[in-house]
């Protein structure tokens, strides 16, 4: 039924999210990319694909020169799409902006902590995730003063209710704010995704649940040692994630990777991300197999049509290939060839 | 040599001469006990200089592998800098200075070491935050490389000078100031000897003067008393031979006077 109206409101913007995947990189620019001896190289290689026309004017060539460049590409597409959009499409597009509105608004509570210079703050936030009144959250002292001033109005009201209690912003507890806002919003996205049902819910719940359990996964490794206690870790973990319940209370526990790793290995999709990771000496550390997977899962969601995970799929993939870029043109300037091969392969 | 003439004017007194000879002794062993030094200096001045030759190729490897360790973070995390300097309160990694007694030179060692909790421990948790801790553990091994040469490196400058101040003073010593005393001694020496010579010579010619004083006396006498006798035999043959006894004694003591003044 879905699929008979879908072309009516969103088919043109599938067909362009189509068309901006089929210029992703594919294999053979990659390693075309990799035999890259200098920067000049890379631009040359990277004028042939899409991001020609954004690197054509850059004189000096620096590693993060190449970022921006990348990341102004995507946000330039990501905001076509969105302007574009009708609802209920563009509201699930401004919900895929939610995550970086939270790291944007962690980073000025951070900042304005130490009486940084509002604007130069806001030139670092991320741009898909810049709203109207982010300014303003400059004169907040307190989460109270922050959520009653600033927050109420914007998306992000609702995550924050959680985390009100939290009296004094020092360093601890911002990084606790920060998980425990991404986890209202991961929940919440996967329940407003859910709401549309068919191939949308389908492939976001497989694409939210692994973003969960990666959450928790690296919440449980990142704490161990650290000042942060088993209850306040239980608290981070995202509610949704395949791990639910049983492999979230197991992860609670934990103290140390292999805890984790019998965890995990009920599932037979998280147990390969432990083989061999825990030897020293691996090639591949356990954010390259979460990446891997990621980039697996939203593969997939192109072999669908009439839905709008390919949205999400898009940007996600989009960002790994920005990452790639970087992660390579960094071995090139660096000169640390031999590692050179450690980005994840899109197409 | 231009040193020839080069001497302290002094008087040349025996006096002044046991002064140089002390001063000789004096600076020859000032000169062997620097030479000492200088070697000891140098020899630490080599080892240092080996030293920062390792330190610095170290440096080299350890920095490439922290900045990659950073393109690893941000690879996996994006761009955790602003958060990272934000949520720095006070150092963590401090470096101490001590010193450090080489043959009485006194170097600066720079000693690093760790204070107080880890800042960073929760930066990255929901991503990249083993890549972060990494990280930050790479970057102290870099610090710390780079604290151990700038001890080596102050080390060496300040060693380079006292050497080449020690090197400065041995060579003055050898080159300057004892062949000036050895000249004023050897001045000294000849002066003496030759005043030496002068009284000699003096007391010669007093010697020949008196000598011919005496000559003279002598033969005047010898002659006064010819023609005393010529007299007396005259007289003696005028008659009175009995005024010919008290003469005689007067003469006689009159000799001997001359004798004892001379």
């Amino acid at each position: 039924m879905e699929a008979l109206f879908f072309n009516a409101d969103d088919g043109y913007l599938e067909a362009v999210v189509r068309g901006y995947r089929s210029s992703i990189l594919n294999n053979t620019a990659y390693i075309n990319l990799t035999q890259c001896e200098t920067l000049e190289d890379v631009k040359l290689q990277l004028s042939a694909s899409d991001y020609g026309p954004h690197l054509q004017n850059e004189a000096h060539l620096s590693t993060s020169m190449l970022a921006q460049k990348c990341t102004d590409k995507l946000v330039q597409e990501f905001q076509y799409i969105r302007a574009h959009a009708v609802a209920p499409l563009s509201h699930f597009l401004d919900f895929m902006t939610y995550a970086y509105m939270i790291d944007n608004v962690i980073l000025l509570i951070t900042g304005t902590l130490h009486e940084r210079d509002t604007h130069e703050l806001l030139n670092r936030c991320h741009p898909l995730g810049v709203f109207d009144s982010m300014p303003a959250l400059c004169v907040a002292t307190n989460v109270a003063e922050l959520y009653n001033s600033v927050l109420v109005e914007t998306p992000l009201a609702p995550y924050f209710k959680d985390c009100l209690s939290a009296e004094d912003l020092d360093e601890m507890n911002i990084e606790i704010i920060r998980n425990t806002l991404y986890k209202a919003y991961l929940e919440d996205f996967y329940h407003f995704s859910q709401s549309f049902g068919g191939p949308t819910a389908e492939i976001m719940t497989e694409l939210l649940q692994f973003e969960a359990d990666r959450r928790s996964l690296n919440i449980t490794i990142n704490s161990f040692g650290t000042e942060l206690t088993k209850d306040d870790r239980a608290k981070l973990f995202p509610s949704i994630g395949r791990l639910y319940p049983d492999g979230n209370l197991k992860l609670a526990k934990s103290d140390d990777i292999d805890q984790v790793k019998a965890t995990c290995d009920v599932f037979l999709e998280y147990r390969q991300f432990f083989d061999g990771t825990t030897g020293t000496g691996a090639t591949k550390t356990l954010e390259d197999r979460f990446f891997e997977y990621e980039v697996d899962l939203n593969k997939k969601s192109f072999q669908q049509q009439f839905h709008y995970a390919l949205f999400y799929s898009f940007l996600k993939l989009k960002e790994q290939e920005v990452r790639n870029i970087v992660w390579i043109s960094e071995c090139i300037s660096q000169g640390q060839k031999e590692r050179i091969n450690n980005y994840i392969p899109i197409f | 040599m231009s040193g020839a003439n080069n001497r302290l004017a002094v008087f040349p007194t025996r006096m002044t001469l046991s002064v140089m000879k002390q001063k000789l002794k004096g600076a020859q062993t000032g000169h062997s006990l620097l030479k000492r030094k200088s070697e000891a200096l140098t020899k630490r001045f080599r080892d240092i200089v080996k030293k920062i030759d390792d330190a610095k190729r170290l440096m080299g490897k350890v920095m490439q592998v922290a900045s990659f360790s950073l393109a690893e973070v941000t690879y996996i995390t994006g761009d955790i800098g602003y958060q990272v300097q934000e949520s720095v309160k006070n150092a963590q990694f401090r470096v101490r200075a001590k010193q450090e007694n080489v043959s009485g030179v006194m170097l600066p060692v720079f000693e690093s070491y760790q204070e107080g909790t880890n800042a960073n421990e929760l930066t990255g948790l929901g991503r990249g935050g083993q890549q972060v801790q990494k990280c930050k553990d790479t970057y102290i091994k870099a610090v710390e490389t780079l604290v151990e040469l700038a001890s080596l490196q102050t080390a060496f400058v300040i060693l380079d000078e006292v050497i080449k101040l020690t090197n400065r003073r041995v060579n003055a010593i050898e080159h300057i100031i004892i062949p000036r005393y050895e000249n004023t001694i050897k001045h000294i020496i000849s002066e003496l000897d030759e005043q030496d010579r002068e009284e000699f010579f003096r007391l010669k010619k007093v010697q020949g003067k008196k000598k011919e004083a005496a000559a003279r006396e002598t033969l005047e006498r010898e002659t006064k008393q010819a023609a005393e006798g010529k007299l007396l035999a005259e007289s003696n043959a005028a008659g009175a031979s009995v005024h010919s006894s008290p003469v005689d004694p007067g003469d006689i003591l009159g000799g001997e006077d001359e004798d004892v003044i001379f």
